[in-house]
């Protein structure tokens, strides 16, 4: 018998007769949860937004809601934050990029051009794409890179790259020192249950809360190992 | 191999837990160390579960999916199989040990590489793989920081998620200096024990290392049935290196990790993070299926001692669990003994039920760690699989050989409990005898008043005392 078959004669071996077990998903935002089902907590404010941020006059306040939360939480784990209109996310990416003194950008395919350059020539950058792809040894050279993101998470402080346009391969936002990551009002959702609807599993994912941190020493959390030390969010509304 | 490995040397398998417990309780400065780190991170967890309404909902959510998933283990075994198989993975099976160490070195030599990096991971703890790939002539350089200070310092991981907790930041700066020179880029120099300085010098440590080995390995927290995607949460980013870079990726996972749907993450990327980290989420999480970007992957799955556990009614419960380590961190126990005592890579509550369950009762430590724990139930409490520790310590008790002393000593009491006749008549020559009996019992019975007083026996018992006053009116 291969090892295959042994294992999974043990398991099945193990288990024979035992009883099996409901799932009860009495959590905020557990989709297709049972009807009638209660769920605890600040569900009415909570599931309002659950989809997204969604328009209207109610939606609106709940948005700028969620959009408070991100920042706050993302603050809360040391990442720099700027809440500004779509129209003006270039003014601050270029100055961010002055204010880091960072000459040389990645810029994955399909980053929309209008969070680049602004027309009013401030302090100019180089951008650098990545086809053909860089090698390690050139990403780790590179001053930053520039991303969107395909999820963020408010109450978490989360952002998530799913290597689609705008986001690049895994590693172009792992070896650059810098990331800078504009948000999109309409990516941003509540909790953790509305990320996972949102996003595919065949997709590579990366959930990026704050800088690379440790927690090694003594328990102790000191932000920047071996990720990018620095992470700059941009909330475009 | 007749017995399953859980990667400790064998000195600590020697001694009973009490033994391994009174030589750590004498080390005022591993004492100091455990209680800062335990006290830190318990008042953070507390923090960030509090902040969520709904958390004993998450708690018996991911209670409920792991029972489901361990009843049909098989199924979701064979799913998952086939999904990693589909996205382009290769899916090896170990029975144990040696199995799992035999096919990731083959897999190693086969790409002609002599040095692989890796992940934090439990399982490859557990099954010993950096030694085994050392006898094959393969360097594993762990990445983690604190894998890092352990292996540098030649030393024993001592908790599941910080294995270094044991140490403090002044003796992490003399292992980084006197050590990184013979595994790599040596420290700076003017090293200080700040630990932004000694996680900078790991930075630099191990960038090139990163940027130029092409084998990788690791764990993975959760691999889903339904999709073949595998998950690891990480804080440092060395995961993501690993992950990434390498052209060749090798997974061990044990087999209990699996989740059955893609859904089941926003239940569990929820109880993790708060629970280990005391995060409301670890910095980087990553998941992948299959072959990913142009990577080669495989997955090899890992029994060794598991489904023996899963055979057990009651103590299979341990296989719920998603290593956060929050029982550790809870337990007065652990925090005075600290986990070298345990002489396991699983430590703690959760070792203290995990670890005989694995390898069995055969050795005197196995046999004592069912007893390493007050029963107070602060695991039970912040476990956020509610796995009830104190119950499968409890039947683990039942289950352990015990001292023939005791033996003799509980089948006696048993006789006499047995008649009310039996019970009075031994109530009235103790009370006749009270005069005799030592403060400290002899030879083998000493075991128990070493630790215990023996109570005053008085000199009538409360059944002749009520025949004798009519129930006091007399």
């Amino acid at each position: 018998m291969n090892s295959r078959d042994l294992i999974l004669a043990r398991v099945r071996r193990a288990v024979a007769g035992a009883p099996d077990a409901e799932v009860p998903r009495a959590y905020r935002g557990a989709t297709g949860a049972v009807a009638g089902s209660t769920v605890p907590g600040n569900a009415g404010a909570e599931s309002a937004v659950a989809g997204g941020v969604a328009t209207g006059d109610g939606g609106r306040a709940a948005g700028e809601r969620l959009i408070d939360l991100l920042a706050e939480r993302l603050r809360d784990y040391r990442a720099i934050v700027h809440v500004v209109a779509e129209a003006e996310a270039a003014s601050v990416v270029e100055e961010a990029l002055a204010r880091r003194k960072a000459a040389r950008l990645v810029v994955p395919d399909g980053l929309p051009p209008s969070w680049l350059h602004p027309r009013k020539a401030g302090v100019p950058y180089e951008t650098v794409g990545d086809d053909p792809e860089l090698s390690p040894a050139d990403l780790d050279r590179v001053d930053g890179v520039i991303t969107g993101c395909a999820v963020a998470i408010a109450e978490t402080g989360t952002i998530v790259l799913d290597a689609g346009p705008g986001q690049g391969r895994r590693a172009l936002t792992l070896l650059p020192d810098y990331h800078l990551c504009v948000v999109s009002a309409d990516r941003i959702v509540a909790g953790v249950p509305d990320a996972v609807a949102r996003l595919s599993p065949e997709r590579p994912l990366t959930w990026i809360s704050g800088p690379s941190a440790t927690s090694d020493i003594e328990l102790d959390r000191v932000e920047g190992v071996h990720g990018p030390r620095t992470l700059e969010v941009v909330i475009a509304t | 191999m007749s017995r399953t490995f859980l990667g400790m040397p064998a000195r600590a398998l020697e001694r009973g837990f009490p033994s391994n417990a009174a030589i750590a309780v004498g080390d005022s400065q591993l004492r100091f160390n455990l209680r800062k780190a335990t006290r830190t991170i318990r008042g953070k967890r507390a923090a960030v579960v509090s902040e969520l309404p709904d958390w004993e909902g998450l708690r018996q959510a991911g209670k409920a999916i792991k029972d489901h998933t361990l009843r049909n283990l098989d199924r979701y075994l064979e799913q998952l199989e086939a999904a990693v198989t589909a996205a382009g993975g290769h899916v090896h099976w170990a029975a144990d040990a040696d199995e799992a160490n035999r096919i990731v070195a083959v897999l190693v030599r086969a790409t002609g590489e002599t040095e692989v990096v890796k992940v934090k991971s439990m399982a490859t703890q557990e099954i010993g793989l950096n030694e085994a790939l050392a006898a094959e002539g393969v360097t594993a350089y762990e990445t983690d920081l604190a894998e890092l200070i352990v292996q540098l310092g030649d030393d024993w991981p001592s908790h599941i998620l910080v294995p270094a907790i044991h140490r403090n930041r002044a003796e992490i700066r003399e292992i980084f200096q006197e050590r990184m020179g013979e595994w790599g880029r040596p420290a700076p120099e003017d090293l200080t024990d700040d630990p932004r300085a000694l996680a900078e010098a790991a930075r630099l440590h191990l960038r090139e290392r990163f940027l130029s080995t092409k084998v990788a390995i690791s764990g993975a927290n959760f691999m889903i049935a339904e999709t073949g995607t595998l998950v690891v949460l990480e804080s440092e980013g060395n995961g993501r290196m690993c992950l990434t870079l390498p052209r060749t990726l090798i997974s061990v996972v044990g087999i209990e990790k699996i989740l059955p749907t893609w859904r089941d993450l926003e239940v569990f990327l929820q109880l993790l993070p708060r629970s280990s980290t005391g995060e409301r989420m670890n910095p980087y999480t990553s998941t992948w299926t299959g072959a990913t970007e142009g990577q080669e992957f495989h997955l090899v799955l890992l029994d060794n001692g598991r489904t023996d556990v899963l055979a057990d009614e009651v103590g299979r419960q341990a296989l719920r669990c998603i290593r956060c380590s929050a029982c550790l961190n809870v337990c007065p126990v652990y925090e005075r003994a600290g986990g070298h005592a345990y002489g396991s890579v699983y430590p703690g509550p959760i070792g203290a039920i995990l670890t005989p369950q694995l390898r069995g009762m055969g050795s005197e430590l196995d046999r004592s760690l069912p007893y390493a724990s007050s029963l107070c139930g602060a695991c039970y409490e912040v476990c956020p699989v509610a796995i009830d520790i104190p119950q499968v310590l409890v039947d683990l008790r039942a289950k352990a050989r015990h001292p023939r002393a005791e033996r003799l000593g509980m089948a006696a009491a048993g006789w006499i409990f047995n008649r009310p006749e039996r019970l009075a008549r031994a109530q009235r020559a103790g009370g006749r005898l009270r005069r005799f009996v030592p403060k400290r019992l002899p030879g083998p019975m000493s075991a128990w008043t070493d630790t215990r007083d023996i109570p005053d026996i008085p000199r009538e018992s409360f059944r002749d005392w009520w025949d004798r006053t009519d129930g006091g009116g007399r």
